[in-house]
């Protein structure tokens, strides 16, 4: 249960994304931090991540999506895996370009980075990593995730009477 | 020899123009523009037209009418949300109708570019419009764009060829460019991409369309990516001889340059290669192409800056390359260019070994995928055997640093077959990058950038 050990992650493109380095690019960075990496590939919608994975409770799902339809499309996906009752409190973060507008001087008002990772995050992202990706702040938030087994034996422990 | 043709064989709009800015002198160039809002896509049409280049015009399309998930886009358009393109199946008929009148033209024809692997749809749409110009293949619209298999993408591409063919009763004749130039964008080294492009042209031409271009996409170093064009035009008289084709370079398709006089450099340097080794069109690239969708006026920009560097690259006297295609002959060695001849030799035993194993070129691409003849660097697809690995060399070169098992050795060369780490990956994917917003603040001519490393 230590910051060290070992995770189960998948790593996936969203719904309408059909880019693939930056989903490679993540594999290989968090492999070389040390997890074990499932790479579900471009184009995956939430409910097929749902169908896949409700039984196998990985220990932290990493969506990212650079195409501009980031933020509907990960509207959708975290709104299917917060409904599924096993994956409903697996921490699922999204990452990228996830607007049309870029960080700078088109962005702004409700296009802005701050606006889009605030309804990111309300609708159930426990984070939101947007371009230019500060990626001291990704690793000390996949180094803070509690492995599965940490999280059961948590739970067991909460839910058992002294 | 276009005058030997039965005048009753009616010529794409889209080969005439670029044959006639071809015999004029001038490089033909295009943007990769879209929009989701009719008014936008249309005064950006509008726009390009008016440009002081030689234009064809591009209706790119959105990602969610791409993967066929036509609510989405329709949500979008309900919601007035920003999408990544121009979602013409949504739109329907007469908006995309009201969308090219007065502007589709024999001086300006339009294409429409999607990135679909089950295109039908799209294709059907863009011809009610009058639109019969279009991007893509069986490939390389499916290995790099989503899940669907090959074998399904190839049916749909030859579904999607049946509908342009038939679309000659009322007049149209189909214009189709490969996208094979371009698989993945980067690091997919040039006898691969020259072959998948030339593969993807045959499939077209076998399934009916006359009149092609053959893409190539700006990799990381100019002279092997002159010899590739050059060994490109080689195996499209050799293997096309009775079609209409003609070559298309896309400015960089990898990981941009961030500074404006980077990006401007690079797309300039896009320009030299396609003008001194003959290629008729160019696809540009913007100043803001590594942060987001580019405006209307920073399309503008790249194309004028084109066709101004094309006016410069003229000037400086004949083109060694505008006699190429007079005096090559298939038997010849390119003696003088080694770039050249290597990819050709690759190319060429890759093409032969897929050609051989079937008469039928969808059925040849299928198989050659399943036998790793075919085998793309770094692509995900569950179809792409994934054996093989590229590297950018120190000379900038990109060459294969493993060739699982397509049919050629990469011989009598260093070989880096270290596995990548996350930083690695990212290195080599930004060099282009880091070299271009270097040598732009150096103040280096454009056709002269090398990489750094
Ligand atoms: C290569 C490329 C392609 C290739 C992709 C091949 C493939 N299979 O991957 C091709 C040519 C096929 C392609 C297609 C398209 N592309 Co494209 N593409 C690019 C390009 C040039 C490079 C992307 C890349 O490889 N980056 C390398 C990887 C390693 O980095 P990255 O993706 O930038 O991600 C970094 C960070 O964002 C971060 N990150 C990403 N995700 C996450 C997640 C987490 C959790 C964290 C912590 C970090 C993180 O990590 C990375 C390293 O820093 C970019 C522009 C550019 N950057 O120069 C455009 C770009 C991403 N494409 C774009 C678009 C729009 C498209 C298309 C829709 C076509 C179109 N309309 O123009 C289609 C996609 C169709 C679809 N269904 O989605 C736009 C997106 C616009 C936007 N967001 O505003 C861009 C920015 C170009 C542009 N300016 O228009 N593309």
């Amino acid at each position: 249960m230590t910051s060290h050990s070992a995770l189960d992650i998948v790593v996936s493109g969203t719904e309408s994304d059909s880019h693939t380095w930056n989903l490679v690019y993540l594999q290989l960075l968090l492999e070389g931090w040390g997890h074990r990496v499932e790479n579900l590939g471009p184009c995956v919608a939430g409910r097929d991540i749902v169908e896949r994975y409700a039984y196998r409770a990985p220990d932290l799902i990493v969506l990212s999506s650079v195409n501009g339809h980031g933020e509907s499309d990960g509207l959708r996906a975290v709104a299917a895996l917060r409904a599924s009752r096993e994956l409903a409190g697996t921490p699922v973060v999204i990452g990228g370009k996830l607007g049309t507008h870029g960080t700078a001087d088109l962005a702004r008002g409700e296009n802005s980075p701050g606006a889009v990772a605030r309804r990111l995050r309300e609708a159930g992202f426990t984070a939101v990593f947007l371009e230019p990706v500060d990626l001291g702040a990704f690793e000390e938030f996949v180094g803070s995730v509690v492995p599965r087994h940490g999280r059961a034996a948590r739970q067991a422990l909460q839910t058992t009477p002294a | 020899m276009d005058d030997a043709r039965p005048a009753t064989v009616s010529r794409s709009l889209f080969g005439d123009f670029v044959a006639r800015s071809r015999a004029a002198g001038r490089l033909v160039v295009q943007p990769r523009m879209g929009f989701g809002e009719p008014q936008v896509m249309r005064d950006g049409l509008t726009a390009v037209k008016a440009a002081r280049a030689t234009t064809i015009g591009t209706v790119t399309l959105d990602s969610y009418t791409r993967v066929g998930d036509l609510d989405a886009a329709r949500k979008a358009l309900d919601e007035g949300a920003d999408i990544n393109g121009y979602p013409i199946v949504t739109h329907g008929l007469a908006t995309n109708r009201k969308l090219v009148e007065d502007l589709l033209a024999p001086d300006f024809p339009i294409q429409v570019r999607h990135g679909s692997a089950r295109p039908q749809d799209i294709i059907a749409a863009s011809l009610r419009a009058g639109l019969d110009a279009t991007e893509g293949g069986p490939v390389s619209y499916c290995l790099p764009y989503g899940r669907i298999s090959l074998r399904d993408s190839v049916r749909n591409w030859e579904e999607s060829c049946a509908l342009m063919t038939a679309a000659r009763a009322h007049g149209a004749e189909p214009h189709v460019e490969t996208f094979g130039g371009c698989m993945l964008g980067q690091l997919c080294p040039p006898s691969m991409l020259v072959a998948i492009s030339l593969l993807e042209g045959l499939f077209f031409h076998r399934h009916g369309v006359r009149s092609i271009s053959l893409s190539y996409a700006q990799q990381t170093h100019a002279d092997q990516d002159r010899g590739a064009i050059r060994a490109l035009r080689r195996l499209a008289r050799q293997f096309l001889p009775d079609a209409d084709w003609h070559v298309v370079v896309y400015t960089y398709m990898g990981v941009y340059p961030r500074t404006g006089a980077g990006a401007r450099l690079l797309l300039e340097q896009s320009v030299d290669i396609a003008v001194r080794t003959g290629a008729e069109r160019l696809i540009v690239k913007t100043a803001a192409e590594a942060h987001r969708i580019a405006t209307v006026e920073e399309n503008i920009q790249a194309l004028e800056t084109a066709a101004a560097a094309d006016r410069r690259v003229r000037a400086t006297g004949p083109l060694p390359a505008d006699s190429d295609d007079l005096t090559d002959t298939d038997g010849d060695d390119f003696t003088d260019d080694p770039d050249a001849q290597e990819i050709l030799d690759e190319a060429t035993s890759v093409i032969t070994a897929v050609l051989a194993l079937s008469e039928d070129p969808g059925a040849a691409l299928t198989a050659a995928f399943a036998h790793g003849l075919l085998d793309v660097p770094y692509c995900l697809h569950a179809d792409n055997m994934g054996r093989t690995r590229s590297y950018i060399d120190r000379d900038g070169r990109l060459r294969w640093s493993r060739t699982g098992s397509l049919p050629f050795r990469a011989a009598g060369r260093t070989t880096d077959a270290t596995d990548m780490t996350a930083a690695d990956l990212l290195g080599a994917l930004s060099r282009v990058q880091r070299s271009f917003d270097r040598a732009a603040d150096l103040g280096v001519p454009p056709g002269h950038v090398q990489l750094i490393n």
